[in-house]
């Protein structure tokens, strides 16, 4: 019954990649100087791309919506990424990364595409500090290691709290070299409203240039949707403001089948919700967990202050329900353990709705140590309190920084107060193993697409991902299709296709501008985001879900009777692009209810109430959703299911254990 | 808390802007000064007036994309702060706030507080690169940094784009955000292959972008969100010197 074919390279596990890069059908230099490629995105997974494409030839152009390349929000990213190094002989090897990636996912991802991400992981870190990338060192001079949650080893390599800007720079100006040269073509403050199929094939896309308002017709032989996640769904979340879903959704009403739209992953430490203007949320890294004790107090309703609370009155849930792993458990287990807290009436500060993060315990340990190295062995506790303060102001002074001018409170005097907040997708485009998606000539790369993570992404693998997309993977699978096309000419964007596109596009904006409604789009955004909070996030259940999907179509009704878009189209007009993401995303949230409902069993961040152990775990229902989730779009509102089996063949899958 | 704003309203690149003033109600000291932003938008669109248009992403501080002159200081009153990052506790009920794009030749106005900062990607685009593709890269541990330079790179490093320093200059001066580039290299074995060349082309393309030179005033560095320090401008100073004498 199933129309998707993963394409995974026949052969044991470990040969699979080796063999397909020796074998894949290669496209002549002189060859790849007609071939013109479209990427959407500058992220990681993007600039990776377009960088490494136009090195090798290829004609590329490349488009995001801010004013640089450089601020894509992979620039946010903080603790860290993944390599299989082993460089602190602590037993790392491709395979455990591998085995960890695929267990961290909840048994929910595909074997042969996790087994080549742990094989490049290796070289991403080699391609970055060739480019300059300063990540953190030690003493002598190599580079250093630290861990992040549901491994075992020390192999995330870091800079400072800034990974994710410092690897961005690195592949920005890997970009920029190319577009010194000439060879990718930049064009910013673009967005991406749809693409174009010719013969059944992406040959193109409209972008919309944000400043003068005017829609582009630009050709490729192939598109590259690397465009990020869609946690902005929930409106409330860890992304920019202007992440969306609209590249990639377009794509998917025009034939992309899309993977696993409900597994979102909400990250359990992040600074809470202070009141009804709150534009977004910002996130506390999950390194913070090496050395904060997570608690509650005893007593429901406690109204007294974190620190008048004596010891044995504090509930440390983590330690208590999960003694193995206790304060570093995965994310999925985290987030859920302090909702039920919350839920249940021990939540703190004004909402309630948040826990605390102490490190008072970290301040006498680290305080402790250092006085001992000093030789000050009669220290007072006063004494020892201010040494272990500056011990971890040096770990997490930026992070303790940003904490207090958010809050107002100094995090070294009181425990920090946390709460999950939804943060990143592990769904998306469906994709083979070449990445493309099922439109050819469609890629989807980086948080865009379905990947690697099935149910759970661990910390520190989605920049791995995204550099493995753009640096090691792409540059070797899109021979294989593009190899087949060099004798297509490139096909004059006044061919009709992309006149009928463009119109359609135009048609959605008019229809949009002349609502002239009453609401803002930021009401409606903020309504559909409360709507999958509720119902599509940490818990969901059958009865919700079923609520959720009628809340959503109404509102999304309302939305096209109602809203108010200021000023006009041919300009800059703000409100114009967020009305047109909150459209995209009104559509996208049913389908995340939809696959939520459908499958009933409980895995990584999807968490079905009805479906737990007796000590509220996760209980998934391997014999019958072993599979990855595609929808195929059939109408606004209407979709087909398709399956594809997930065939596991070295790793056995069993119950993820924290206890 | 009740505020005055007087805000610079910008069609477009073409047409004269002016500063408007708006009164708002019912801020709270939670909330951060781009959440204020939002509420006076959300009014604006009620009254079906057009939203001022400012820049903005991550509303964290590392993405470099929100830019307002503050009461005349970029970025507003808190040191080593970016405005996405300013809270209204930072302001007295009743104040008066006055808010306006970034001022520079080499930043254009595009409308209301944005500005074109496309010339910062031309200067990169001009050298702040290492020339190696990938694939070419050996083990990363062959490269034994000491800690100290690494580290010194990292300050350098952090530069987040934002053009604060160029925003305080009364030159205009891009120096700060060239040599964070240029320093970041210089002090790498990776960069060292093309440190000549870097610097000459980037300061080159500075020169063609309209950006003036450095006279000391150290205005850049106090502004700047990340504390990028004065004395990469002496490295790189030191580094076009060399490269020039080289030459
Ligand atoms: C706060 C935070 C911290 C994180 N920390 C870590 C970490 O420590 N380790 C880790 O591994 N992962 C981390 N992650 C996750 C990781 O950062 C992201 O998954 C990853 O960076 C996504 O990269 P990307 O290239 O796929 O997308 P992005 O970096 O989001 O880039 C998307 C690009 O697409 C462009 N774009 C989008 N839509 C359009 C359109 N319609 N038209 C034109 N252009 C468009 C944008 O302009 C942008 O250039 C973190 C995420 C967040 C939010
Ligand atoms: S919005 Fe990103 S730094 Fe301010």
């Amino acid at each position: 019954m199933t129309k998707l074919n993963s394409k995974i390279p026949d052969g044991p596990l470990e040969t699979k990649w080796t063999k397909y890069k020796s074998t894949v059908p290669l496209v002549n230099p002189s060859n790849k100087r007609n071939i013109e490629i479209i990427v959407v995105g500058s992220g990681l997974a993007g600039a990776s791309a377009a960088a490494s494409l136009a090195e090798l030839g290829y004609k590329v152009k490349c488009f995001c919506f801010q004013d640089s390349p450089r601020r894509a929000h992979s620039i946010a990213a903080q603790g860290g990424i993944n390599a299989a190094k082993n460089y602190q002989n602590d037993g790392d090897s491709v395979y455990r990364l591998f085995y960890d990636t695929i267990k961290g996912g909840d048994y929910r991802a595909r074997e042969g595409n996790v087994h080549r991400l742990a094989e490049v992981s290796s070289a991403i870190i080699d391609q970055c500090v060739a480019q300059g990338v300063p990540f953190a060192r030690e003493y002598g001079g190599y580079l250093d290691n630290r861990s992040f949650g549901g491994t075992q080893v020390q192999r995330t390599f870091y800079a400072a709290g800034q990974t994710g800007q410092q690897l961005l720079l690195g592949a920005y100006s890997a970009l920029s070299r190319q577009i010194g040269k000439g060879s990718v073509e930049m064009h910013t403050r673009h967005e991406m409203l749809d693409v174009v199929i010719i013969d059944g094939k992406a040959r193109g896309i409209i972008a919309r240039d944000l400043i003068s308002g005017k829609l582009e017709r630009h050709f490729g032989h192939a598109v590259l949707l690397c465009t990020g996640g869609y946690g902005n769904v929930f409106y409330l979340s860890t992304n920019a403001m202007g992440c969306n879903a609209t590249a990639i959704w377009k794509a998917h009403k025009k034939g992309a089948f899309f993977g696993n739209p409900c597994y979102t992953q909400i990250h359990p430490t992040c600074i809470p919700v202070a009141g009804d203007h709150q534009s977004k949320l910002t996130l506390m890294s999950e390194s913070l967990r090496n050395d904060g004790r997570i608690w509650v107090p005893k007593k429901q309703g406690e109204a007294r202050k974190a620190n008048e609370i004596p010891e044995d009155e504090r509930d440390y849930y983590l330690e208590r329900r999960y003694p193995a792993f206790g304060n570093l458990v995965p994310r999925d287990v985290a987030s859920r353990a302090a909702k039920e807290r919350c839920d249940a009436g021990y939540g703190v500060g004004v909402s309630k709705m948040a826990v605390y993060l102490d490190f008072a315990f970290a301040y006498e340990r680290y305080g402790k140590t250092k006085a001992n190295q000093l030789g000050l062995h009669t220290a007072s506790g006063a004494e020892i309190l201010k040494l272990g303060k500056a011990e971890v102001a040096e770990k997490y002074g930026n992070l303790f920084e940003m904490y207090e001018k958010i809050t107002g409170e100094n995090p070294y005097e009181v425990p920090m107060r946390i709460y999950p907040a939804a943060h990143y997708v592990m769904g998306g485009l469906w994709v083979d193993y070449d990445l493309m998606t099922t439109v050819p000539g469609m890629y989807a790369l980086g948080e865009a697409n379905f990947s690697d993570h099935g149910a759970n992404r661990l910390g520190a693998s989605a920049l791995m991902q995204g550099l493995a997309d753009g640096y090691f993977v792409i540059p070797y699978t899109i021979g294989t299709y593009l190899s087949q096309d060099i004798r297509t000419k490139a096909i004059s964007t006044d061919h009709e296709a992309f006149a009928e596109t463009e119109k359609k596009i135009q048609e959605q904006i008019d229809r949009l501008m002349n609502i002239k409604g009453a609401r803002s789009v930021d009401h409606f955004h903020k309504r559909l985001g409360k709507i999958m909070w509720d119902k599509c996030g940490m818990a969901r259940n059958e009865k919700g879900l079923a609520e959720a999907i009628g809340e959503i179509k109404a509102l999304r009704e309302e939305f096209w009777k109602d809203v108010r878009i200021p000023g006009g189209q041919n300009e800059l007009n703000a409100e114009l692009e967020k009305a047109i993401r909150v459209a995209d995303f009104l559509e996208l949230g049913e389908l995340m209810c939809k696959d939520a409902l459908h499958r009933k069993e409980s895995c990584g961040g999807h968490f079905r109430e009805e479906y737990q152990t007796e000590e509220g775990e996760a209980k998934r229902d391997d014999d019958n959703f072993t599979y990855a989730a595609a929808w195929e779009f059939k109408n606004v509102g209407e979709w087909e299911l398709n399956k594809e089996d997930l065939n596991y063949q070295v790793v056995h899958p069993s119950q993820r254990s924290y206890k | 808390m009740n505020l005055t704003l007087k805000i610079w309203r910008q069609k477009n690149s073409k047409e004269e802007g002016k500063l408007v003033t708006y009164q708002v109600d019912g801020i709270s000291k939670e909330m951060s000064f781009l959440e204020m932003f939002d509420v006076l938008n959300e009014r604006l669109v009620a009254k079906n007036e057009e939203p001022i248009a400012f820049d903005h992403d991550c509303r964290e501080g590392i993405c470099g994309m929100c830019s307002m002159h503050i009461n005349g200081r970029p970025h507003g009153p808190w040191t080593r702060t970016t405005v996405c990052q300013l809270h209204m506790r930072a302001f007295e009920d009743g104040e008066t706030i006055v808010i306006e794009p970034w001022r520079a030749k080499g930043f254009p106005v595009i409308k209301d507080l944005m500005v074109d900062r496309s010339a910062f990607d031309r200067i990169m685009a001009a050298g702040g690169f290492v020339s190696v593709n990938t694939g070419n890269a050996q083990d990363a541990n062959c490269l034994p940094v000491p800690k100290a330079d690494a580290d010194e790179s990292f300050s350098a490093a952090a530069c987040i784009g934002c053009g604060a320093c160029v925003a305080s200059c009364k030159n205009s001066s891009a120096m700060l955000f060239v040599s964070a580039k240029v320093s970041q290299m210089a002090l790498l074995p990776q960069g060292k292959v093309e440190r000549k060349d870097r610097v000459m082309n980037m300061v080159k393309q500075m020169d063609v972008e309209g950006f003036g030179n450095c006279t000391n005033t150290g205005s850049c560095e106090s502004v700047c969100p990340k504390g990028i320090s004065l004395h990469h401008i002496a490295r790189m100073n030191r580094e076009y010197l060399l490269a020039n004498i080289t030459e």
